[in-house]
Order: structure tokens, then C-alpha cells, then sequence
């Protein structure tokens, strides 16, 4: 990968950011009944999102799962229209009618947010199969959980892909739990990568709270397909600081735990690697946050004095003739 | 006119759809070299090549998975089912994900494919290869459900659900592959939604379908040596429903016997029965009644199974039901 500018760096720290504070600022409306539903918060996981969305052209594909608020931001979606489909308001991306882990956006080729653990896999596989059928050199990024390796669409999937020289790069993002199953028990493999094995596709791992080596080792496996031809799972380690969903009662692991992995808290990881290498200031910080805020009050406002979506479009959208 | 069986009829739509439109192309099992486990797919490797006519592993949930993600961003697949009994495997591809994304996006995304393959019963499969899918489906918004029963039919119809711009299942018959008809000289298309008039009578009306339209056809023709003019109803799709038609032939007859060969116990049969029941009531001159299959999985047995499906005497008993006769 080439070395990035510090105006690149910068827009990273800043994307990063704006996850982090769109999404305290969406658990704040939860809290305030504002966003209904079931709200799966991304903090923790950000440089993921982060660093494997930033080695993307515009004209590539992005499929995620339902906790994909972070994927939906670095693919460039205005977080006004997120917040407002968060909202339940007509200007939402999907008009109000996807929610929180159903978001979509056609014009920035973005597939959504897909609830059914692993059912966006093969979903992706498919628009991966479409650049190949139409002699493209686009690429698909697709990002599940770590639960969504034992389901059995994940098999099949990565099966075709590898069968048919697809390019795709499968992130799984291994959080260590499915909701609140430790992937140790789920699997007897714990090295989730390793699974590419068996498709006779590459499998790396990389450290996703470090944004620079997810997008160093996303950047080789998207080259590898662009160029090649060549599909690879990669298996990102992170973690989530916050429960599976906003109805979590944690007695699955400790507060220590957590307490011990908010230590290499990707965000702070990124603003202090950039301070140390004297790419940005203490000043340059706050500018970057006041910043965000306003981006995020933005979105609150503009959410806010969206419109509900007419009882009429209960019905619209069904079929396309009735759209 | 040409008169061609109901494969060839389905091999033709394919041909010219593929041939029509680049984007089209067919995936599933046997699809390309074996010729179709069923030779519906006959010669297509050979015109369009494996790219556009592709092997699939057997994987069906994985396969349908890919039909939708390469139809979300421009591509028009045509994903076979060697039978529709293992479309249970991408149920959560078709349910979930097909049939929901257009509504999920806001209207930002279709999925304009075809879901095909034989269903119903046929001869001895037993319970896991004899079973009528389209209950499974027709519940579902989203979703268009086809289930033609000629060769005429099949071709005009399936080559509609290919230009569709949503998700169509599409389901054949086992034992209507080698049912000849006449099939129209060149290109035509049957519109989604649009029953026909399979048999025009006056005294009682007999909605069937797929396989069950040929035995309502034998039923009329002896009913009518009887003096019984029966009209017998091919609704062709089930969703969208032609429920005008039905409707205005019961208001002609006045009496209705409604054919499926599935179990019945929430088969088609309690919607169709329903709609004739509130929108045509008044005209009724005896309660709907139903032929279905038995509620019991599809026996081995040849007696069984024949026991198991509607049979023209069971049908030409209700009808005389309706009559009172």
C-alpha cells in the first residue's frame, strides 16, 4: 500500500471519529426513545470499517450485517439520512422503512445492513459475481461477525467464490462473541481466518483496533481480487465496548475484560500514534471533534424535523410496479 | 401454431429470453452439461456457453444468495431448483432477503429474478420430493408466484417473469414436462396476474391449477356427457391473484369448487374460498368446496400416494355436491 498523506490520515482519525460520536449520540436517542427497535452499536470496532472501506473506488461494493452503522459512514452515506432512518423519518436512506439494521444506499453502492446472521454473504458473493460476469474490475467488501462462520451460507458461499475466482474479500470481524457466546464456544477452530483454508483462499489475520494495518492488509486482498481474481477471508480481532445490543445484560464477561480491551481503544490507538508521529496537535483534536459535533447535532436536527413516513408508503415498495 | 410439450415450451422461453438479453442467464444444478435433470435446460450450454448457463455446486441456499446480490446490482438470473422441494434450503434467501429488499431499501433496490424448478407431486418420490411449494410462498409480499399448467402457459408466462423486475417463483411440474400443446409462432408474453378461462361452462365453476387443471379439464369433459357445463378457472399465477376473473365466472355459475393438489390445511384453496366467500357471497348458491390433497406427507405407496392426491372421481363429487345432485 502506498504511505498515506497526512490530509488522508486526518480524514481516517475523522471518520473514525464520527463513528464513534454518531453512535454515543444514537445510544443518547435510544435512551430518549427517539430510535426504537434494536440499536447494535459499533464502538470498539471502528478502525475495521474504517481502515478496509478507505482502499475502496467509489464503483465497488459494500455489503454488511445489521451492526453497521460504522460501514454505512466510511462508505461516505450522509449521516443525516442515517440518523433520520434511525428515526423512523420519511428522509431516512430507506424512507423509515429499514431501520437501524437495514440500511441502504444505491448511490454509494452500499447492500445494506442485513439481519439474518450471514445471510449478506451470499448476497455479496452474488454482486461480486455480477463485476465478473460484466468484465469489471470492481470488488465486493463483505463484513459479518464472528458467529456468522458457523452458519451454513458462510460455507457455501466462500465455496463459490473460491469455485469461481470471485472478487470479494470476506471481513469477519471477530468481536469474541456472538451476542453473548464466546467464540470459544462456538467453534473448535478459534483462528476464524483459517476456515479460508478450506476454499483454497488466502486467510490473513490482522489486529482491527489498529486502522493502518486492517487498511494494509484489506489493501493487498482487494488488489489481489481486483487484479487477480483472487477472493480471501480475513479475520479482523476486535472487540466491542459496548453490549451486542442495547438490551444486553453482560454476564457474559466481566467488567475487567472490558475494562482491559477499552485500553486499545482503536480511536485513541490512531490519535495518539498520529500526535507521537507529529502528524496532528492537541488543537488539531479539538478542532476534528468540534467538528464531528456539529455534523452529529446536524444529523439529530436534521432527523428531528424529518417528516414520518406517510401511512400510504405502508404498502408502496412491495412490488416495483407499485413503487 | 406449433405443437411442442411443456419442456420444450420452458426451453424456448429461456432460449429467447438469453438470446434477447444479455444480462439474463441461468444457474443451478445439472443446469449446463447433464442438459437439466429434467432437459429444460437442453442445448443451453451449447448456445450461451458456461458463462451465462452455470454448474452450481449443490448449494442452494448459496446459489439463490448469489442470484440476489448479482440481480440487486443489474443482472436478471434465472436460478433453477432441480425440484422446489430444496428451495426449503434457500427459504431464508428467498423470505428474508429476496422478497424484502426492495421494501428494506425504500424502493432502492430490486431483485428482478427467477426462482424455477418442477414442484407438486409426481410419480412415487415420497414424502421430500412430492410436495406443492407454492403455500410456502404465496404468504409472502414481495414475492410473485407463477404455477402454469400447459405449454402455452409456461412459455408466455415464464418468459414474463424473466423481464419482471421482481423476484418470481416460478413453479413447474414433473408431470407436465411432457404434456404437449399448442404454443403461438414467435414472441409472446403472458402477463403476471392474468387468469384464463380453461373451459367455459355455466353451472358451477372449478378454479385449478398446474396439474390439477388437467384433471378439471377431464372432469368437465365427462360432467358434460352428464349435462353438467362446467367452466373451469386457471388463476396461472397466485400472486398476484386474477381474482377478478374467478370472481366473475362465480357470479355467473354461482357455485364454486376450488382444486389444489397440496394439503389442504392453509392451502390456497382457504384464500381463494375466502375471497369468492366475502366479495361473491350473495351469489352463492352453495357453500365453496375444496379438493385437496390429504393432510398427510406424500406416501411411497402407489396406492397411498394415488389416495393422497385429488382424483377426478373426488373432484366430480364435489362438483355434484355444489349441484346438489
Amino acid at each position: 500500500m502506498q504511505k498515506l498523506e497526512r490530509k488522508e490520515l486526518v480524514d481516517l482519525l475523522r471518520q473514525m471519529l464520527l463513528m464513534r460520536r454518531f453512535e454515543e449520540k444514537c445510544a443518547e436517542m435510544y435512551a430518549m426513545g427517539k430510535i426504537g427497535g434494536f440499536l447494535h452499536l459499533y464502538i470498539g470496532q471502528e478502525a475495521v470499517a474504517a481502515g478496509a472501506i478507505s482502499v475502496l473506488r467509489p464503483d465497488d461494493y459494500v455489503i454488511a450485517s445489521y451492526r453497521e452503522h460504522g460501514h454505512a459512514l466510511a462508505r461516505g452515506c450522509d449521516p443525516r439520512k442515517i440518523m433520520a432512518e434511525l428515526f423512523g423519518r420519511a428522509d431516512g436512506l430507506c424512507k423509515g422503512k429499514g431501520g437501524s439494521m437495514h440500511l441502504f444506499d444505491k448511490t454509494h453502492n452500499f447492500l445494506g445492513g442485513h439481519a439474518i446472521v450471514a445471510g449478506q454473504i451470499p448476497i455479496g458473493t452474488g454482486a461480486a459475481f455480477a463485476s465478473q460476469y460484466e468484465g469489471k474490475d470492481q470488488v465486493t467488501l463483505c463484513f459479518f461477525g464472528d458467529a456468522a462462520v458457523n452458519q451454513g451460507v458462510f460455507h457455501e458461499a466462500l465455496n463459490l467464490a473460491a469455485l469461481w475466482h470471485l472478487p470479494i474479500v470476506y471481513i469477519c470481524e471477530n468481536n469474541r462473541y456472538g451476542m453473548g457466546t464466546a467464540v470459544e464456544r462456538a467453534t473448535p477452530v478459534r483462528e476464524l481466518y483459517r476456515r479460508a483454508e478450506a476454499y483454497g483462499m488466502p486467510g490473513e489475520t490482522v489486529d482491527g483496533m489498529d486502522v493502518l494495518a486492517v487498511r494494509e492488509c484489506v489493501g493487498s486482498a482487494v488488489e489481489r481480487a481486483r487484479r487477480e481474481r483472487i477472493p480471501s477471508l480475513i479475520e479482523a480481532k476486535t472487540y466491542r465496548f459496548r453490549g451486542h445490543s442495547m438490551a444486553d445484560p453482560g454476564t457474559y464477561r466481566t467488567k475487567e475484560e472490558i475494562e482491559r480491551e477499552k485500553q486499545r481503544d482503536p480511536l485513541v490507538l490512531f490519535r495518539d500514534y498520529l500526535t507521537a508521529e507529529a502528524m496532528i496537535k492537541e488543537s488539531d483534536w479539538k478542532v476534528l471533534e468540534k467538528e464531528i459535533r456539529v455534523t452529529v447535532e446536524e444529523a439529530v436536527r436534521y432527523a428531528d424535523a424529518s417528516a414520518e413516513p406517510p401511512v400510504e408508503w405502508l404498502c408502496t415498495d412491495v412490488y416495483v410496479s407499485e413503487r | 401454431m406449433a405443437i411442442i410439450t411443456y419442456r420444450e415450451a420452458l426451453n424456448q422461453a429461456l432460449r429467447e429470453e438469453m438470446r434477447r438479453d444479455p444480462r439474463v442467464f441461468l444457474m443451478g444444478e445439472e443446469v449446463g452439461l447433464y442438459q437439466g435433470a429434467y432437459k429444460v435446460s437442453q442445448g443451453l450450454l451449447e448456445e450461451f456457453g458456461p458463462k451465462r448457463v452455470i454448474d452450481t455446486p449443490i448449494s442452494e441456499a448459496g446459489f439463490t444468495g448469489v442470484g440476489i446480490g448479482a440481480a440487486m446490482v443489474g443482472l436478471r438470473p434465472i436460478v433453477e431448483m432441480m425440484t422446489f422441494n430444496f428451495a426449503l434450503v434457500a427459504i431464508d434467501q428467498i423470505v428474508n432477503q429476496a422478497a424484502k429488499i426492495l421494501y428494506m431499501s425504500g424502493g432502492q433496490y430490486n431483485v428482478p429474478m427467477v426462482i424455477r424448478g418442477p414442484g407438486g407431486p409426481a410419480h412415487q418420490l415420497a414424502a421430500q420430493h412430492s410436495q406443492s411449494m407454492e403455500s410456502y410462498f404465496y404468504h409472502v409480499p414481495g414475492l410473485k408466484i407463477v404455477r402454469p399448467g400447459t405449454p402455452k402457459d409456461a412459455k408466455g408466462l415464464l418468459k414474463s417473469a424473466i423481464r419482471d423486475d421482481d423476484p418470481v417463483i416460478f413453479i413447474e411440474s414433473e408431470l407436465l414436462y411432457g404434456t404437449k400443446g399448442e404454443v403461438p409462432d414467435g414472441d409472446y408474453t403472458i402477463p403476471l396476474g392474468v387468469g384464463d378461462i380453461k373451459r367455459e361452462g355455466r353451472d358451477v365453476t372449478i378454479v385449478a391449477y398446474s396439474t390439477m387443471l388437467l384433471l378439471a379439464l377431464q372432469a368437465a369433459e365427462e360432467l358434460e356427457k352428464e349435462g353438467i357445463s362446467v367452466e373451469v378457472v386457471d388463476p396461472r399465477t397466485l400472486r398476484p391473484l386474477d381474482t377478478e376473473l374467478i370472481l366473475e365466472s362465480v357470479k355467473k355459475t354461482n357455485r364454486a369448487v376450488v382444486m389444489e393438489s397440496g394439503a389442504g390445511f392453509g392451502g390456497i384453496g382457504t384464500v381463494i374460498g375466502e375471497i369468492i366467500s366475502e366479495q361473491a357471497f350473495d351469489y352463492l348458491d352453495a357453500p365453496v368446496e375444496r379438493v385437496t390433497g390429504a393432510n398427510a406427507p406424500t406416501p411411497y405407496a402407489k396406492n397411498l400416494e394415488r389416495a393422497k392426491i385429488p382424483s377426478k372421481e373426488r373432484l366430480i363429487a364435489a362438483v355434484k355436491k355444489v349441484l346438489a345432485v
